[in-house]
């Protein structure tokens, strides 16, 4: 039986969850936020780069947030060069109800299709319900990201609530969809 | 006619700034909510600009709630509502419907959005129905995203399109 303190939350087989380090990361999410495609498929909109600055104030607020535990946001590196791929984090909680949810992100299109994500959010769904006991998660897939609702699908996610036509893209509609998982879903 | 007048109520100025925040006992600087007691609950609604407005009764000017819109997205036309009639007397008799007609015509000939959003306690009947009757369309389940007494509740999400909006 393994014992309880040998758990290994934060390292995967290719990557790692680290501490984000505003000094260092803030450069190379900066360049991320260059690619629209990349903002639209995280669902940041409308896109706008962001300097380097900016990055870093962004990075003080979340750790003011996670200080409160109202946030808990992660760098995803690569355990083979240490390079920062991604990002991984769940937010909104809403504790009296055990509830939150989850988002995650692979800055660069080359670093994706690699199976990098899938690892991150296994990672990150084992840190919502074995860590911090979550009962549910959400997560928030625009409807114009095809990859996106069979990716979470994978994890058990359901799609719960379609919001329709709420999104408006390079002149077309799209809903948003909201998917949920329940900790005795994933559990099974 | 008047845009903020219905048949049983208006909605008037709310100088309440506070209501915005009413009965949470833990304080959530980064989150505004309007909550009705009791009844429908708009689920960790971001700090935002938005429109709120006192509902009162046509008849004698008698204040009988508070209904929001904001959340505003622009880039999607898209906005979220939340509405309390405070007390149970006023329940049941038409005020809550009346109230959101006038909001929806607020957001949908005023602001021109696209949508309008909002969500609501599984088992608030009475409020699922109001609902219904102003045009909101039944858009899914949280299911067990509340916990209260021991026991789940699923929430709700109904919306809004302009074109289901009858003007």
């Amino acid at each position: 039986m393994t014992s309880v303190f040998e758990t290994q939350l934060f390292i995967g087989k290719n990557i790692r969850f680290a501490a984000p380090d505003p000094g260092t990361d803030a450069a190379v999410e900066s360049k991320w936020t260059e690619d629209a495609a990349y903002l639209h498929a995280i669902g940041i909109r409308p896109a706008y780069p962001l300097p380097v600055n900016v990055v870093k104030k962004q990075h003080e607020e979340d750790q003011k947030e996670a200080n409160k535990n109202h946030l808990f946001r992660w760098a995803v590196r690569l355990r083979e060069d240490d390079r920062l791929i991604g990002w991984a984090k769940i937010s909104n909680f809403e504790w009296t109800h055990h509830i939150g949810v989850v988002a995650l992100g692979i800055g660069m299109s080359d670093d994706r299709r690699k199976g990098f994500g899938a690892e991150a959010l296994g990672m990150l769904l084992r840190y919502a319900f074995d860590e911090l006991n979550l009962h549910r998660l959400r997560a928030v897939v625009p409807g114009y990201n095809d990859g996106a609702q069979r990716f979470f699908a994978r994890f058990g996610f359901v799609e719960e609530v379609r919001r329709r036509e709420a999104l408006l893209l390079n002149g077309q509609r799209y809903d948003d969809v909201w998917m949920g998982l329940l900790q005795r879903e994933w559990r099974t | 006619m008047d845009l903020f007048t219905g048949t049983l109520v208006r909605l008037a100025p709310s100088h309440d700034t506070q209501y915005l925040r009413l009965l949470d006992s833990e304080p959530q600087p980064q989150l505004t909510e309007a909550r009705i007691r009791k009844e429908d609950e708009t689920r960790g609604l971001p700090d935002g600009k938005g429109f709120g407005f006192d509902i009162r009764a046509l008849a004698e000017d008698r204040l009988l709630g508070f209904v929001y819109l904001g959340i505003i997205n622009w880039i999607d036309r898209d906005a979220w509502t939340a509405i309390a009639i405070g007390e149970r007397d006023s329940w049941g008799q038409g005020f809550g419907t009346d109230a959101m007609r006038i909001t929806l015509r607020y957001a949908f000939s005023e602001l021109h959005l696209h949508r309008v959003t909002l969500s609501v306690f599984s088992n608030n009947t009475r409020a699922i129905r109001s609902y219904e009757k102003a045009g909101f369309r039944h858009e899914g389940r949280i299911r067990e995203a509340m916990r209260r007494d021991g026991a789940f509740f699923d929430i709700l999400q109904m919306g809004i399109l302009r074109a289901e909006w009858q003007g």
